[in-house]
């Protein structure tokens, strides 16, 4: 398999890149929805973003990256308590998937071979504490949705099947990316990303050119372009783990946090996660920038992100939803 | 074996170039019937190295991506997984590739995209503009070739021979890229409208591979002109203006300081005449019906319900039969003895104990599977009427009559209807969604008549009722009747102009959401505006001046299931 093409050599998509760096500063967001057309570099942005991350302290061996050989669930008999560093795990949940598969279930090879009831653990499990990522969310089987949105919720995935009885840790920023065009996507799980991009193909010929250009010299020159862009994914990583420290030190002014709670009024959005997404949205991106407090700009540019998938649709309204959340930013931030 | 017929040489082209880079160009469409070219196509396939896979569009997964061999796993005592047919890279031949779900052309786009080197063949035997392989996959593959007639009777496609075909793909690496073709290529895609990024760059990729087949060292003109030949036309989604105009959208070139303007239209013109040419190649390569096309596919992709049949549902009572999924059986659900007993199957040793020696079958509440089904979901018609002027009593009538000529053969249907009427200042439902024609009756009895036609309101109404209706999975379509002359717009005030624009911008976002159905024009002259109206929603329009009950329940009923 080859290395993945790297996140800072993706032309544009300016919104795309800055939201995925949005979820890397600051997990608790909740994850990152790419909603646009076909060839626009959706899943190359993704896949790219495991080089970005930082690694993760992780109990050696256990199957659900615990942090301290406390949090290692029972069952999995973890004998080891050493911790050691790992790369943060991004999963790939293939549509296909199976419920057990996603879940975990019974080893079915010690179940037939020893008669011993084990549990094997599932994409969840491995996902915690790291990303799950979801290509064509929009075509994702119903059964595997609901299960998926209930995971999300409560950060705990329990397992009641074939007379196994099982809970463990299953906290994840959940990635899906998908085309529109082939299917909406239910407003609950809609509700459960984060932040939310759409995602067009450039206008600008130079721009497409360059894109052109890269994306044959990753795949006919692929270790020097590698060498080149992988330094740039270093110098992004280092501005990331900053941004994290700096984080709990930013600080967030009552005056913003009543620009947060009017525009959500303004725009009409269902329930109180919006204004908290976008508070924490505009504290990651002042935190990215070295602001000390975050200012009516950042909530500017996040705001698009944070909002736009919680609207009511208005059918009447053909501009699209970014453009709503545009129009009301300007005239509530002025 | 037809060196003369240009269709039989690019496909014998385009099959050359895939075989030096199968990984790269990811593959081929050809759209034909079966005829001797496809059979000789077919042939052709043979000559391509590596293992070679022929899948259907009912695929499951388990076929694809492998999975447990629960018949071996039993006789072995040991779990046996099967290997998927997408385990190896290799050719996959999809035949019936208009058929395939976008499900399929997902997981498929996800293979093809994790770079193993798998090269898909989609077979379409598409009919109609409508039926087409799905987009996700097409947008992959370098070459779409759709043979005239003539061609179809070709009765050998020749490949190159097998030393020629590696020696080619030595050279691929180290083909020279001159520093306009990118732009060249880009630009072009521009100028027919192809907004995907991947068709450029599998131009380049077309381009390199057919400079390596030629024993070329570095990209030519013609090269690059051959390869957007074979990828754009069946991506075009516009014909190339004229000149002048098609220069617009494009970035001025760098030497433009000229303040004259014939001097700059001069430079212009002499710098792009090959550009010119190459637009000239691909635009005669262009299919005739693409307007047609392009129309074709934003219609599969907004409007679903077009066709007359409820939308698809998922069901566990009636319909064609799903796979079977765990569940509790409750008063809705039905068992699936075979499933169940399949999905038991491995767990009979493992059970087995002294105390229930004795039966046959160790059956847990766990291993039970339910039957399901997919369905086509119930139509909901509603009924949108002018109740307007001065004969809104009369026509009022005749669609209370309609409505309820539509109900008594609702059982042979299974529709539901709806009437909603705008009048005066706004819109109002008169009878909600119902089958029972007792009901209609009794909320039908007297209807209010007169005052403006609020157009643009009623559509509302009918939008919104719509929406509730999709959300209960019911299909709905639309039945409008007017004569289109709105004079109120949205907000109550009266003003033709803005009520005529309000009326058109409503029945656009309408259309957006896939709700579409007939237009009656009731007018006693019928008028363009109403056939405008129909354009704008994407309805069927049928004049009928002097409407009766049976004649509008006559055509509707024609027109929606036709």
């Amino acid at each position: 398999m080859t290395a993945p093409f790297p996140f800072s050599a993706i032309v544009g998509q300016d919104d795309m890149k800055q939201a995925l760096i949005l979820t890397a500063i600051d997990p608790g967001l909740g994850g990152v929805l790419v909603f646009g057309d076909r060839g626009t570099g959706k899943s190359t942005a993704v896949r790219a973003l495991a080089a970005l991350l930082p690694p993760i302290q992780a109990v050696e061996g256990c199957p659900v990256n615990a942090a301290t050989p406390e949090d290692c669930p029972d069952w999995a008999n973890v004998p080891s308590t050493t911790i050691i560093e790992r790369p943060t795990p991004v999963v790939d949940l293939p549509l296909g998937v199976t419920e057990d598969r996603v879940t975990g279930a019974l080893d079915i090879e010690r179940a037939l071979t020893q008669g011993e009831k084990h549990f094997e653990p599932g994409l969840l499990a491995r996902a915690n504490r790291g990303y799950l990522y979801i290509d064509e969310v929009n075509l994702l089987e119903d059964h595997i949705v609901d299960l998926l949105l209930d995971v999300a919720q409560s950060g705990v995935n329990a397992v009641e099947r074939e007379g196994l009885s099982i809970r463990h840790a299953a906290r994840f920023v959940l990635v899906g990316s998908g085309n529109p065009e082939e299917g909406e996507l239910r407003p609950q799980l809609l509700d459960r990303f984060g932040l939310s991009v759409e995602v067009t193909s450039p206008t600008d010929i130079e721009q497409r050119i360059e894109v052109i250009r890269r994306r044959d010299a990753y795949e006919t020159d692929t270790d020097a372009f590698m060498a080149h862009w992988q330094a740039e994914d270093a110098k992004v990583r280092d501005a990331i783990l900053a941004a994290r420290d700096r984080l709990r030190q930013t600080d967030s002014p009552e005056a913003i946090l009543k620009d947060c709670a009017g525009l959500s009024l303004a725009l009409g959005t269902d329930g109180l996660r919006g204004e908290l997404t976008l508070l924490r949205a505009a504290r990651a991106l002042a935190a990215f920038d070295g602001a000390a407090a975050i200012t009516r700009d950042h909530l500017r540019a996040v705001a698009p992100l944070a909002l736009s998938h919680r609207l009511r649709r208005d059918p009447l309204d053909e501009a699209g939803s970014v453009a709503r959340v545009t129009r009301t930013v300007a005239d509530v931030l002025g | 074996m037809t060196g003369h017929d240009p269709d039989a040489h690019r496909i014998e082209r385009a099959l050359a170039a895939l075989a030096v880079d199968p990984g790269g160009l990811g593959g081929i469409t050809l759209r034909a019937r079966m005829c001797p070219a496809r059979q000789a196509f077919e042939t052709a396939l043979t000559h391509f190295p590596g293992p070679r896979r022929r899948i259907h569009p009912a695929i499951t997964d388990t076929q694809l991506f492998g999975g447990l061999n629960i018949a071996a796993s039993l006789a072995e005592g040991r779990p046996v997984s099967d290997a998927g047919l997408l385990d190896q890279p290799g050719l996959i031949v999809l035949p019936m590739a208009e058929r395939s779900t976008p499900g399929l052309a997902a997981r498929l786009a996800q293979v093809m995209d994790a770079g193993r080197g798998h090269t898909l063949i989609l077979l379409d035997e598409g009919a109609s503009a409508e039926e087409v392989a799905p987009q996700a996959l097409l947008d992959r593959l370098a070459f779409h070739v759709e043979p005239a007639d003539d061609t179809l009777r070709a009765q050998a496609f020749r490949l190159p021979a097998r030393a020629d075909l590696d020696a080619a793909r030595v050279r691929l690496t180290r083909i020279d890229i001159p520093a306009e073709a990118m732009p060249q290529l880009v630009a072009l895609a521009a100028r027919f409208g192809i907004d995907s990024l991947r068709a450029p760059l599998l131009a380049l990729r077309a381009a390199r591979a057919l400079a390596a087949l030629d024993g070329q060292e570095t990209l030519s003109e013609a090269h690059l002109q051959e390869a957007a030949e074979l990828v754009y036309p069946a991506r075009a989604t516009l014909i190339p203006a004229d000149e002048e105009d098609a220069q617009q959208p494009e970035p001025p070139p760098e030497d433009q300081p000229e303040p004259d303007e014939s001097e700059a239209q001069d430079g212009q013109s002499g710098q792009d005449i090959p550009d010119e040419i190459l637009v000239q190649a691909i635009a005669a390569l262009l299919p005739a019906d693409i307007l047609e096309r392009t129309g074709a596919r934003s219609r599969t992709r907004s409007a679903a319900s077009g066709s007359g049949a409820g939308d698809r549902r998922k069901g566990n009572r009636r319909g064609r039969p799903l796979p079977s999924r765990p569940g509790h059986p409750g008063q809705h659900a039905r068992i699936d003895p075979v499933a169940t007993l399949r999905a038991a199957a491995p767990w009979q040793r493992l059970r087995r104990t002294p105390a229930n020696a004795d039966r046959p079958v160790i059956i847990y509440p766990a291993d039970i599977r339910l039957r399901r089904y997919e369905d086509r979901s119930d139509r909901l018609l509603i009924f949108t009427v002018d109740a307007s002027g001065s004969a809104a009593v009369a026509r009022l009538a005749e669609a209370k009559g309609a409505v309820e000529l539509m109900l008594a053969q609702a059982y042979a249907r299974r529709d539901q209807v709806a009437l909603v009427a705008f009048r005066g200042t706004g819109a109002e439902l008169l009878l909600s969604p119902t089958r029972s024609l007792v009901q209609a009756k009794r909320q039908l009895a007297s209807l209010p008549g007169g005052g403006g036609t609020p157009l643009a309101a009623g559509l509302v109404a009918a939008s919104d009722l719509a929406g509730h209706a999709r959300g209960r999975g019911l299909s709905p379509m639309l039945v409008l009747l007017t004569d289109g002359r709105a004079n109120i717009p949205l907000s109550g005030e009266p003003d033709r102009a803005t009520a005529f624009a309000d009326s058109e911008t409503v029945a656009r976002a309408l259309y957006a959401q896939g709700l579409t159905g007939v237009l009656v024009d009731t007018s006693n002259r019928p008028a363009d505006k109403a056939r405008q109206l129909a354009g704008q929603l994407g309805a069927r329009y049928i004049a009928l001046p002097r409407a009766d009950a049976y004649g509008i329940s006559a055509a509707v009923g024609a027109a929606l299931d036709g």
